[in-house]
């Protein structure tokens, strides 16, 4: 292979507990900790290990989000990747319209392989790269647990509900990532420092010819209801005119 | 269970909204690539690194300990693997020089991985943190030659350092050190003598360990001023490069100690071991001292590091523990709820962040004074760090080691039992107390030496720096009880300061009296001081405001009021501790 793809997407940090702004109108993110989505940097790990036994030549990274995603970018670059692109917008894209940008960026660099997170830990979609690979008309194998390369092509283990499911795909191809792919290496110091010295794009969705209006409308974003403190009742009759006047059962 | 985790988002509060390192580096050519996401990438993977590999070898590093075997040291289960992913991950080398392999990063960020290196776990950080002592001494002194041949592999982990300064009868004193070094034909020298408590003197984790010994040429002078420093491998470098013949040096027994049980603590022979010179001869403690401030800073935030890892289990454990009622409650409730324990984290907290500032405060003067253009820059730096360093040392590891006895106290009989960790912490901290110059020895440093140091000119400098934040924050109705806290006990730190400089307490018995009581002072007096810049730093309702404030208050309410009865004590002068004859005791 000459060249992988890995979009990366930057989150609030798993750690952090989330808080809901007060007008409802989504997540706080302001002043809070934010990290590269966990199954995005095991694409990342997955492209580095491809290309550091021989299977590719270049590692190209794409973030889409607000110019703070250049520290994701850079991570992926400290972990291994060559270059990357900031496609850079202000609203957070619905996932078609992702997928969209990435056929661009795709037409742009003709990768011969495609890594993306199976989602992203903080909408959990789940949609992107099965979109993708719908719009490029490009084979797919989501939840990836192994990959190897067998030829030109490519060889995943799926989780799936049922156990295991292996795939042989033709490349080009778009594989998204399950937890168990790998496990993320910790970054050397002196790439940390080279990471600040790569190549680092940034563009827009415009540049793209991709409108990233959001279709969907959102209504109220409520933080689950907090648990109500429970009775003690004395006898299972009790609990069972309980259960009854409460239309449980 | 227990874990760790890099305090990354307080380290750079402080180092972007307190200290405004950005603006600070931008004037040093060396540093003005350092921006704030360079040092939060690598302050992000450093705790990465440490919560992840070093932090599970703690405790069972602990209960195996090293042990000696045939004459060579055997490191605990897991040591010399990460070991060699820490150097292999280039970690020992940050702020190493990049002419030998180094990153070249500034002390601000080396101080603060130490700190996640202590935490983390204390045993494996002095590896690299003494190795990073020999590597800037041998810097600093020796010859091109030596430099070439051992910067890198040291810098790079590959070999790693040992100080063999302590003799049985050479410890605070190092003038009555006996250990002798007879000149060869071929310029090198020859060492024998015996060293004590040499902190990874030995071990399984490099391929050579490189010892800097003092010892005493045939014409030397008695006393301090007839030490020399030279440089011995335990290996004799081929002309390759490679470690060759054993160089006649040996463990003659591991210490047994108290704590840090998975670090090797020798008794070293030096049988005729080959040596080189390191610098001028006689001027061997001066060349070590060069690198002392460094030390002293390290060994202080190896308290600090300590405490916090004490804290985050303490803390974790009081949020989650159910035991009594709170006042107002009907049902058992966390820990937290009790105002007792409240009380124990908050002390704990309210010293390790206005440590963590003081210690970050002095590093970046330390990178002033290294990389600043403008001489008077580095001459005002210079004095600062030099003041700071022995209240450094000496309060962050007597506050550190006070922490993990309440991080041990608020988990109660589970902070006395192994399974948590608590009690190793309490074992370990007591070290720094001890090591680098005992804190008793740092005090004196502070009173009888820079106090009066160039005129007095680094302790009126700071002083004017705290005068400065005071009327900062005058006009700030919020914060008016805490400037006043701050306000008093700086008062009392002045008043005590005149009266040791040139008032009725200026006699070496009286300043040598007061020394411990007024290093506390003086710490605290600037714990106060950073906890009210700490406080003009924040903005807006965030959770990092509503604690910044809250522990700050604190600090000032039940702490601060410390200083006035340290200025009443030490205002009694030193009667009542030199009436007892000697014989008496």
């Amino acid at each position: 292979m000459k060249t992988i793809l890995v979009p990366v997407k930057m989150v609030l940090d798993a750690n952090v507990r989330p808080r809901v702004r007060a007008d409802e109108t989504g997540v706080d993110l302001s002043g809070m900790r934010l990290s590269i989505n966990p199954f995005c940097e095991i694409a990342v790990e997955e492209a580095v290990r491809l290309k550091e036994a021989g299977q590719a030549e270049e590692i190209v990274v794409v973030s889409i989000g607000p110019a703070k995603a250049q520290d994701t970018l850079r991570q992926a670059l400290a972990m291994g990747a060559d270059r990357a692109l900031l496609i850079e917008t202000a609203d957070s894209p619905e996932p078609l319209a992702i997928a969209k940008l990435l056929r661009a960026v795709v037409e742009q660099e003709k990768p011969d392989l495609v890594i993306l997170g199976k989602q992203a830990v903080d909408d959990d979609c789940n949609q992107t790269g099965q979109m993708l690979a719908s719009l490029l008309d490009w084979p797919q194998a989501t939840f990836a647990s192994a990959i190897s390369v067998e030829g030109d092509r490519l060889r995943v283990t799926r989780e799936v509900d049922a156990g295991l499911q292996i795939l042989s795909v033709p490349l080009p191809a778009i594989v998204t990532t399950d937890l168990r792919l790998n496990e993320p290496r910790h970054c050397a110091l002196p790439n940390i420092m080279k990471a600040r010295k790569k190549p680092l794009t940034v563009s827009n969705p415009a540049d793209y010819g991709v409108d990233t209006a959001r279709r969907l409308t959102v209504i109220a974003v409520r933080p689950p209801a907090t648990r109500k403190a429970g009775i003690r009742v004395s006898t299972a009759a009790e609990l069972v005119s309980d259960l009854r006047q409460t239309g449980v059962l | 269970m227990p874990s760790y985790k890099a305090p990354v988002d307080e380290m750079m509060f402080l180092l972007r909204d307190v200290l405004d390192v950005r603006s600070v580096f931008a004037d040093m050519p060396e540093q003005a690539d350092t921006d704030e996401d360079t040092i939060q990438s690598v302050l992000e993977e450093a705790g990465r690194f440490c919560s992840d590999i070093l932090y599970p070898l703690n405790m069972t590093g602990d209960v195996e300990g090293c042990r000696l075997e045939n004459g060579a040291v055997i490191t605990p289960k897991g040591f010399a693997a990460a070991y060699h992913a820490f150097s292999e991950a280039g970690w020992g080398g940050l702020s190493a020089s990049p002419d030998y392999g180094g990153q070249g990063l500034p002390r601000t960020i080396q101080i603060l991985v130490d700190e996640m290196l202590s935490a983390s776990n204390l045993s494996f950080g002095l590896f690299p943190g003494l190795t990073r002592g020999a590597v800037e001494t041998i810097e600093a002194h020796a010859t091109d030659n030596l430099k070439t041949l051992y910067l890198p592999k040291m810098i790079a982990g590959t070999w790693t350092g040992a100080m063999a300064l302590t003799e049985s009868n050479a410890g605070s004193d190092l003038g009555l050190l006996k250990t002798t070094a007879k000149p060869r034909d071929d310029g090198s020298y020859t060492i024998t003598g015996t060293k004590i408590f040499i902190s990874s003197g030995d071990h399984d984790m490099a391929e050579n360990v490189i010892h800097l010994v003092l010892a005493r040429l045939p014409d030397a002078p008695a006393g301090t001023k007839g030490i020399s420093l030279f440089l011995c491998p335990k290996f004799l470098v081929r002309g390759d490069g490679k470690p060759g013949v054993h160089n006649n040096i040996s463990v003659g027994a591991l210490e047994h100690k108290m704590g840090i049980h998975a670090q090797p603590t020798c008794v070293m022979n030096y049988d005729g071991s080959q040596g080189w010179l390191i610098g001028t001869p006689h001027r061997g403690l001066a060349a070590m001292f060069t690198m002392m401030n460094a030390e002293r800073l390290f060994v202080g935030v190896q308290g600090l590091g300590v405490a916090d890892a004490s804290y985050q289990t303490a803390a974790t454990y009081a949020l989650e523990r159910l035991q009594g009622r709170a006042p107002n409650s009907n049902t058992t409730s966390p820990i937290i709820a009790h105002p007792d324990v409240r009380r124990m984290l908050l002390s704990m907290r309210a010293f390790i962040e206005a440590g963590r500032a003081l210690t970050l405060f002095t590093a970046l003067e330390m990178d002033k004074e290294k990389f600043h253009p403008d001489p008077a820059m580095r001459h005002a730096a210079a004095g600062l760090v030099a003041l700071l360093t022995p209240v450094i040392k000496a309060a962050l590891t007597d506050f550190g080691f006070e922490a993990t006895v309440q991080g041990q106290q608020v988990l109660g009989g589970h902070g006395y039992i192994r399974e948590w960790g608590q009690e190793q912490y309490v074992r370990d901290a007591r070290i720094a107390m001890i090591y680098e110059g005992t804190n008793g020895i740092q005090a004196q440093d502070l009173v009888l030496r820079k106090l009066t140091l160039d005129d007095g000119q680094p302790v009126a400098h700071l002083f004017g720096l705290i005068r400065k934040t005071l009327n900062t924050a005058e006009p700030v109705p919020e914060l008016a009880s805490i400037r006043h806290a701050v306000q008093n006990a700086f008062t009392h730190l002045e008043t005590v300061t005149k009266r040791l400089t040139d008032g009725d307490l200026s006699s070496t018995e009286e300043r040598n009296a007061a020394a411990v009581d007024y290093l506390r002072l003086f710490a605290l007096t600037c714990f106060g001081w950073l906890w009210l810049k700490m406080t003009l730093a924040t903005r807006d309702n965030s959770d990092q405001a509503i604690r910044k404030l809250a522990t700050a208050q604190f600090f000032a309410d039940r702490i601060l009021p410390q200083t006035a009865s340290l200025a009443s004590q030490i205002g009694t002068g030193s009667a009542a501790i030199m009436a007892l004859p000697a014989e008496l005791f």
